[in-house]
Parts: structure tokens; sequence; C-alpha cells
């Protein structure tokens, strides 16, 4: 039976791993290859990079990390920000990662999820959304916003009219994360990800507001393939074998090391 | 036994990926891995890993400009080991409905599919899923049934001789996740990105026995 995937997420700048909590306030948490071997031998399903980087050359330091954890490590990598074409998927692809996740640059050319799928396959292509939700008088059903730029700038587009258009240009998996959970530790907004897990056939990594092992527990059970989180595991504050552990014993199909 | 110029391992790169990962994870089992593109080093070759990302029919225009058909056909019918890796397993069917219909090597007889559409079943079939098998073939020493690999595929393989089916993977139906005949080897999987799994698997393929 498939396993459902636990994912610590680095998030990297300049080539380090940094951890802002809403977005912002970042500070340095250490060097990617080590802490990447960490949640390797801890029993991580996969590992998410996201380059948070400023600058051109911040972006080409992510190109060497990638290539360096891939050669040490032996799990499958995601990598995503920064990424502008085709091109950009290419480089990274062959410095070690599988799939290569966009955010920003697939809501301005959204041409470029096909371009990617064509030329790598759709399993390579996940579309990581950034999701806020909005507060709606006249109806009672939940809506949510795409933000790009690391959530800086609303689109006016809406969470799951996106989704769809995006899987059917060839995005494979999507990543998504909760802006108004993310670094709260109140849960993974589980109304978000049932809607999304009902929309479309692809496989969903949750992400945004982890704070128990309960929580991993609620959004695996309500359609997320997988469950994403950062400075908990950063931190320390959650061991992912104890959680891996936890939820084996909740009867969620398991990968345990 | 071996002429001065043999390659050991030889890893062919079809052009259309990423070949770093199965090298460096090959490089922790073995140092004599060469990576090449040219029929002439097939000829040369003791044993093949032949690994494959993208669509089915990229991946095989890729083989048929460099000339490896051939040299690949020629490799295997004088019984010398061959194995592919995902998409390079797939390839060693008649052929792939993956967008259309495309030929593959015809190494063995069969077809390569994409997952039905079913209800809580996602494709691309994605993550950690298990191998289940009966008999302990050679890639298999080792490792117990239930142990998890990663896949990352929409496509499977239906060889048409049930013999060949050396292991296989529930995802909605029980799929051919690894494929045997005689000296040619194909796992669905990533075997090297699965840990020790995936090791041992590599490992068993390069530390096997010479051709018989």
């Amino acid at each position: 039976m498939l396993a459902k995937r636990i994912i610590p997420c680095l998030d990297i700048k300049d080539g380090r791993v940094v951890k802002g909590i809403n977005f912002v306030n970042i500070r340095d948490a250490g060097d990617p290859v080590d802490q990447a071997r960490v949640y390797n031998d801890e029993g991580a399903d996969e590992l998410v990079f996201l380059d948070i980087s400023a600058t051109a050359f911040g972006h080409e330091t992510v190109v060497h990390v990638v290539r360096e954890v891939a050669n040490q490590i032996h799990i499958p990598l995601t990598v995503g920000g920064g990424i502008r074409s085709v091109e950009d998927m290419r480089k990274i692809l062959l410095a070690g990662a599988d799939k290569i996740s966009i955010n920003s640059a697939a809501v301005l050319n959204p041409e470029i999820i096909k371009q990617g799928a064509a030329m790598f396959g759709s399993q390579c292509i996940v579309l990581a959304v950034d999701a806020r939700r909005i507060q709606t008088q006249e109806s009672k059903d939940s809506k949510w916003e795409v933000f790009i730029n690391g959530g800086r700038k609303p689109t006016g587009i809406d969470v799951l009219d996106w989704i769809k258009q995006a899987v059917d240009l060839g995005a494979g998996e999507i990543l998504l994360t909760s802006m108004d959970r993310d670094g709260t530790l109140s849960g993974y907004d589980l109304e978000l990800n049932q809607a999304v897990s009902e929309l479309v056939n692809v496989p969903l990594i949750a992400s945004g507001g982890a704070g128990s092992m309960q929580h991993f527990a609620d959004v695996l059970s309500i359609g997320a393939d997988a469950a994403l989180a950062a400075s908990l595991f950063h931190d320390g504050q959650m061991k992912i074998r104890e959680l891996k552990l936890y939820l084996a014993n909740q009867n969620l199909p398991i990968r345990m090391v | 036994m071996m002429s001065k110029q043999s390659i050991p391992i030889l890893l062919i790169d079809a052009g259309t990926g990423n070949l770093h990962s199965v090298f460096h994870t090959l490089r922790t089992i073995s140092d004599q891995i060469v990576i090449s593109d040219k029929p002439e080093d097939v000829f040369k070759a003791d044993r093949i890993i032949l690994p494959g990302v993208g669509a089915f029919s990229g991946f095989m225009q890729g083989l048929l400009n460099r000339n490896l058909v051939d040299a690949i056909d020629n490799f295997v019918k004088k019984g010398n080991p061959l194995l592919g890796i995902c998409v390079g397993m797939q390839a060693f069917f008649d052929f792939s409905e993956e967008n259309g219909k495309h030929a593959g090597l015809g190494i063995l007889p069969g077809t390569v599919k994409l997952f039905q559409n079913m209800p809580d079943l996602k494709i691309p079939h994605t993550g950690w899923n298990q191998l289940w098998f009966h008999e302990e073939v050679l890639l298999l020493q080792n490792i117990n049934p239930g142990n998890y690999v990663y896949f990352n595929h929409s496509y499977y393989c239906v060889p048409e001789n049930p013999d060949d089916i050396a292991a296989t993977t529930d995802y909605g139906i029980d799929f051919c996740s690894i494929v045997q005949r005689e000296n040619v080897y194909g796992v669905q999987f990533h075997p090297e990105k699965s840990q020790k799994v995936g090791i041992q698997v590599l490992s068993n393929f390069v530390n096997s026995g010479r051709k018989s």
C-alpha cells in the first residue's frame, strides 16, 4: 500500500537553511547538507528545498546545495523557489532534484507548467500554491486567494480555480500552503486540503500549521497524501521517527525505517 | 576474462534526464562505472544500467538518435545483464500508450499502460510503496516482502508473460514493479532514491555472478 509521506521542508537563503514565521523574521538554522542528512536518518520520506534567495547569486548557490545533498542522500528531493523557465528546471534536475516546484512563475505564465510537463513529465512538476482564506459575507462557501512572491502579493485568483487549471496543464502534484496557518502551530487547514483533494486527482502535500502529531494524522486522514513541516522539525520540537510511529499506531500507512 | 578495454558497469545516457543520482548511488557500491551515450561503449560493457525519466517517446527517441537501440539489443542477445530503471524498464516492452502509441525496444513482450482513474487513486503514483513477491530472484536477495521503495510514475508495465513478473506492488491493481527474464531486469521504482532497500537492489545487480 502506498505510504503517507512526511516531508521536512528546508527554506534555503543564499545556501543556508532559514525559517520564517508568517513569511517574515528569517533566522539562520544551519547547513542544508547536514540538516538533510539528519532528516534522512530520522526517516523522512522526501525533502523539499524552498529557495528564498533574493538574488541571482543566491539562486545559483541552490544548484550547488542540491548537488551536494543528492550526492550524499538517497531520498527524493523536491526543489522550488526562483524557478522562472524550463531551463531553470533543467539545471535543478540535472543537479539531482527529482521534482521541481513552481509557484509565482506558473501564475504569471501558466504555459511553463505545460512546457515543464512535456519536457520532464507531469510526475516532475509540483505546483506550489500559497493560499489565504477570504472572508465572504454573501456566501457560506469558503474561498481562498492565491498569493505570489513569497506570500507578499495577492493575485485575486481563486485557489481552487487555479489548481484545477494547473492540473489540466500538466501539474503532477500540489504543494498547498495555508498562509493563515503557517507558523501558528494550530493545525493544517483541513477544509482547504479536503477541498483540493476532492477537486483534483493528483497527489497533495499539505503545508502550514502543523503543531502536534494529531495535526498530521488529521490532514493525512482527509485526503492529503503527504504532510510537510519546517520549523517543527528544525527546532527538534518533533522527531520524525516518533511522529511516524504515532501515525502508524493510528493505522495510517507509514513507512517505518 | 575481461579484456583491457571492458567497462564493468555502463550507465547509459539517453540525453533526457538526470543520471547524477543513479551514478552517485552506484558509486557507494562500485567505483567501476562509466557514463556514456556511445554504441561502441555498449559493446565493451559487462553490464548495463539504463535509467529513464520523462516521457517514453522522448526517451526512445534519445536512444534512437544515439544509435543505441541495436547496440542494446545485441548486448542482451549475447546474454549480458541489463537493468532498466523506471522509463528504462518500460522501454523493454513492445509499446507504450503514453501520448499515443510508441514502439519500445521489444526485448520483452508486453505493453505500458496508464493507471486507470479510480476513486482514491491519484495519478501519478508518487511515494513509497511495497514490493510483494514469492520467489527471491536475484534482484530481491536480502529484501523482504513488504519493503518500501520510492515510485514516481503514471504508466506501468504489463508483461505478456506472467513468468516475467518478479515482484508486484499494490496501487489499485497489483502491477509489475520488478520484471525479470533471464539476463534482463527492470524496476519501476527508483532504487537510487530508495535508501537502503534501493542500494541493496542495485548491489544485487552489480555484484551478481557473470552471465550464464
